[in-house]
């Protein structure tokens, strides 16, 4: 969610029992534009908290001029001192998608790839390094996982120019309380899969400037979206049950939107079981 | 398709004379002319939509001098689909549109429900006279689980706490806490945690009874036909099945064990409070098997495998027995036995120790010695308190005690199940792999002085407690389902059983080979030859 939007929404999302202390909150409102203006990021996004069992990691990401570009991710332990994360290599992210259990809380933890993948751990020490993988590494691969699989925005909430560029939509005055209701109205916010196996007769009634990205409806596994309306209809929350923890928030016919993940940063492998 | 540049054909100025190029003035005339065949282009009617592109332009340059918005040029596009958008609406229409009743009105109705006050002076004094039923001060406990950062909305709080008065005031309650909330995926539920005063809980078991007994009695009947149906046809019978199913373990009394609470549950705030059922040794057992996500509707069924029995009330109500007992927590010494002569095992009852001293913060958080359950652990059978299943039978019928009897002849006995006693420290928790049971941490490294300790549950995510001083407090907040490591492995189902003992006589037998059969017809021959040579030895004697 946005910064600044951070203490009206921290209550539209509070709905599962997750939030943050007035410490960390307090902190955050210091920190953030701080870090906006030492990074030079146009815009700063709250992205949320991933629980370990000795610590946990707050993160923020910071957006560019083209929202649609890469972002650049940072964590901090205590909400007041911010350390970027290096977006890892793609075999080091492919590694770190296999480890399973709970994050420690301490960014210097190693784990042993061993367990894992033992070619992976043989690749590694004939190129004289150790086989391990830092848990930072794992953290950057966390997120953009969550990102890339659950991270959403409202339809039409962003505009793609001609020249490519993802911006903010400002004519974007929030969706109807009907179509709140549907997972059609809602996009993933990453580069899109499916939108180019969409038949011609469906990509004719697109909107080239606001469609451009995949909707929820065809979501695998069906029913992976949880959509309630809270407060009598006057906030639309969407909880996601693949990832346990990541809230998505709207309120209809306003422009105030946003997602944040208050969880263990464990995906929901059972899913399948549980519906 | 780029913008139309003046100088290419299409723009309508390319006609001699008139490239922008040139210095000199062209002649007004031939401009005028120019201009006109521009002006006639521009109205032309499109064939598609009736609209022109002269009047459309003048509509946005007039919508845009109205309004004025910021950074027009961007937003450009989106403004010239708002005009087409808007010619299609009519100002003037002679229906006048239903007032829409939003159900955001409804909701907002019944949370204003919530505030009313009822009665008046005549109830306060009736509250002094009983000695109050204990409502908790629900914002209270929130303002210390915000420490945490854990806890709703504090609206959401203060009507959770409205609706808990109402609560109160309409069942006969002795204590009453909020529990947590369980999320779903279409509806959440919010769950509340109480005792009934004495003698209230007995409607529920009287009509349990009831149902029993019906049925015992449609078992009999049954018999009775079962055995007129044997006496009529003895002879070619089907095999009869030797299953019998295992001895029903019976469910806990109320007021004792998994049943020491009741718990109401409501999906928001406002609206009316269902009392759930009391839960069964079965369905906790069936429920440490499944893992499904709650609907939010207390009638919806429960689809899995082993077959959970009952809907989604019965679920929840197991999986909220299943919680409390794993990860109610209190400060050690805070609850002392009532009685230091009972045997460990059957101390159910625990009063609160006046004598008791809030050790520091900073300990609490460092050693998770200072915390101790004080709910009961639930055992494998899925009680409290364990019961041998073969003990309830005595009475029933002689068939099954000369069953009971081969059973134990085979030695299949159950062993007694002993669980951990009740006001057991946290620390003897077992972790799973490397992860351990509990993480304790304080709310604030700033201020040491006014922070909480937090305890967070690692096995039931989204279970917490707090201590502060003599306060504190168990809380859940989560989707209801316990944390497993490696991912949750389903039930296989059973090994298909045996349809007939197979014994001598259904085996069938293999067939004789033909070296078999030429030796068995030899040998027969040799017998019969022997058997006439016999013969004639005798007929030679005579």
């Amino acid at each position: 969610m946005e910064a600044l939007s951070l203490p009206a929404a921290l209550p539209l999302v509070a709905g599962g029992g997750a939030g943050l202390s007035p410490e960390r909150r307090a902190a955050l409102g210091a920190s953030l534009p701080l870090l906006q203006r030492d990074y030079r990021f146009e815009r700063v996004w709250f992205w949320g908290c991933i629980q370990g069992l000795r610590g946990t990691y707050y993160i923020a990401e910071g957006l560019g001029p083209n929202r649609a570009a890469p972002r650049s991710r940072l964590y901090s332990l205590n909400c007041l001192d911010w350390s970027l994360l290096t977006p890892g290599t793609k075999e080091m992210l492919a590694l770190a998608e296999q480890l399973k259990g709970r994050f420690q809380g301490d960014p210097s933890f190693e784990y042993s790839l061993a367990e894992i993948n033992a070619e992976a751990s043989a690749r590694l020490i004939e190129g004289g390094k150790e086989p391990v993988i830092k848990e930072e590494v794992r953290l950057i691969a966390t997120i953009e996982q969550i990102d890339k699989a659950v991270g959403i925005v409202p339809r039409g909430a962003f505009v793609k120019t001609p020249l490519g560029s993802v911006h903010e939509n400002r004519h974007f005055e929030g969706l109807s309380l009907l179509e709140a209701k549907k997972l059609s109205s809602y996009f993933h916010f990453t580069k899109p899969v499916n939108l180019k196996n969409k038949t011609l007769l469906e990509k004719a009634d697109l909107d080239p400037s606001t469609d451009f990205l995949d909707s929820l409806e065809h979501d695998i596994p069906q029913g992976s979206w949880s959509i309630q309306q809270e407060k009598g209809g006057t906030v639309v929350v969407l909880r996601s049950l693949l990832w346990l923890g990541l809230t998505f928030y709207h309120v209809p016919m306003t422009k105030q939107y946003g997602y944040v993940y208050f969880g263990t940063g464990e995906k929901n492998l059972d899913l399948p079981f549980m519906l | 398709h780029g913008p139309y540049q003046p100088h290419e054909p299409g723009y309508g100025l390319d006609q001699s004379g008139y490239s922008p190029y040139e210095d000199e003035i062209p002649d007004p005339q031939a401009r005028m002319l120019a201009i006109q065949n521009a002006k006639a282009y521009l109205l032309k009617t499109s064939t598609r939509s009736g609209l022109n592109l002269y009047d459309h332009f003048a509509n946005i340059l007039t919508k845009v001098l109205d309004e004025q918005p910021a950074n027009t040029v961007d937003i450009i596009e989106d403004i010239s689909k708002d005009v087409k958008w808007a010619q299609f609406r009519k100002k003037m229409d002679t229906l006048r549109d239903e007032h829409l009743i939003l159900p955001t009105f409804e909701a907002a109705e019944k949370c204003k429900a919530l505030f009313v006050r009822e009665g008046g002076e005549e109830h306060e004094e009736l509250d002094e006279e009983m000695g109050q039923p204990s409502l908790p001060n629900v914002m209270e406990t929130a303002f210390y689980f915000e420490q945490a950062g854990i806890g709703l909305d504090k609206d959401e709080s203060y009507y959770i706490f409205l609706s808990l008065k109402h609560l109160v005031n309409v069942q006969p309650i002795q204590t009453c806490r909020f529990w947590g909330k369980i999320l779903g995926v279409e509806m959440n539920y919010i769950i509340a945690e109480v005792q009934l005063q004495e003698g209230e809980g007995g409607e529920e078991e009287e009509m349990v009874e009831g149902e029993e007994e019906t049925l015992v009695e449609a078992e009999k009947e049954m018999d009775e036909a079962e055995e007129e149906g044997e006496e009529k046809e003895k002879e070619a019978e089907p095999p009869k099945s030797t299953y019998k199913p295992p001895p029903e373990i019976p469910k806990e009394e109320n007021g004792t064990g998994t049943n020491k609470y009741i718990y109401f549950v409501c999906n928001e705030p406002g609206k009316p409070w269902v009392k759930l059922p009391p839960v069964t040794p079965a369905q906790i057992v069936c429920a440490r098997k499944i893992k499904k996500f709650f609907t939010g509707r207390l009638d919806a069924p429960v689809v899995s495998f082993p077959p959970f029995p009952g809907n989604e009330a019965n679920y929840l109500r197991a999986q909220i027995a299943r919680i409390s007992a794993g990860t109610h927590v209190s400060p050690t010494g805070f609850y002392q036995f009532a009685n230091e002569d009972e045997e460990e095992d059957e101390g159910d009852a625990y009063e609160e120790n006046p004598e008791f001293e809030p050790p520091p913060v900073a300990e609490m958080v460092d050693s998770l010695a200072t915390w101790a359950h004080h709910v009961k652990g639930i055992l494998k059978q899925g009680r409290c308190v364990w019961i041998n299943p073969s003990q309830k039978s005595e009475e029933n019928e002689e068939e099954e005690e000369e069953e009971e009897e081969d059973k134990e002849e085979e030695g299949e006995e159950q062993e007694e199940e002993r669980g951990l006693p009740l006001l057991t420290l946290i620390s003897e928790d077992e972790g799973m792999k490397n992860i351990p049971a509990w993480t304790a941490k304080a709310s604030t490294n700033l201020i040491p002085q006014y922070s909480v300790a937090i305890l967070q549950s690692n096995r039931w995510p989204g279970a917490y407690a707090f201590a502060s001083g003599r306060k504190f407090d168990n809380i859940y907040f989560g989707w209801g389902h316990k944390y497993s490591p490696e991912g949750h492995t389903p039930a296989l189902p059973p090994p298909a059983q045996a349809e007939y003992p197979s014994g001598p006589g259904i085996t069938e037998t293999v067939d004789p080979t033909v070296e078999e059969e030429i030796a068995f017809k030899v040998a027969q021959e040799e017998a019969l030859a022997e058997e006439e040579e016999e013969g004639e030895e005798e007929e030679v004697e005579d």
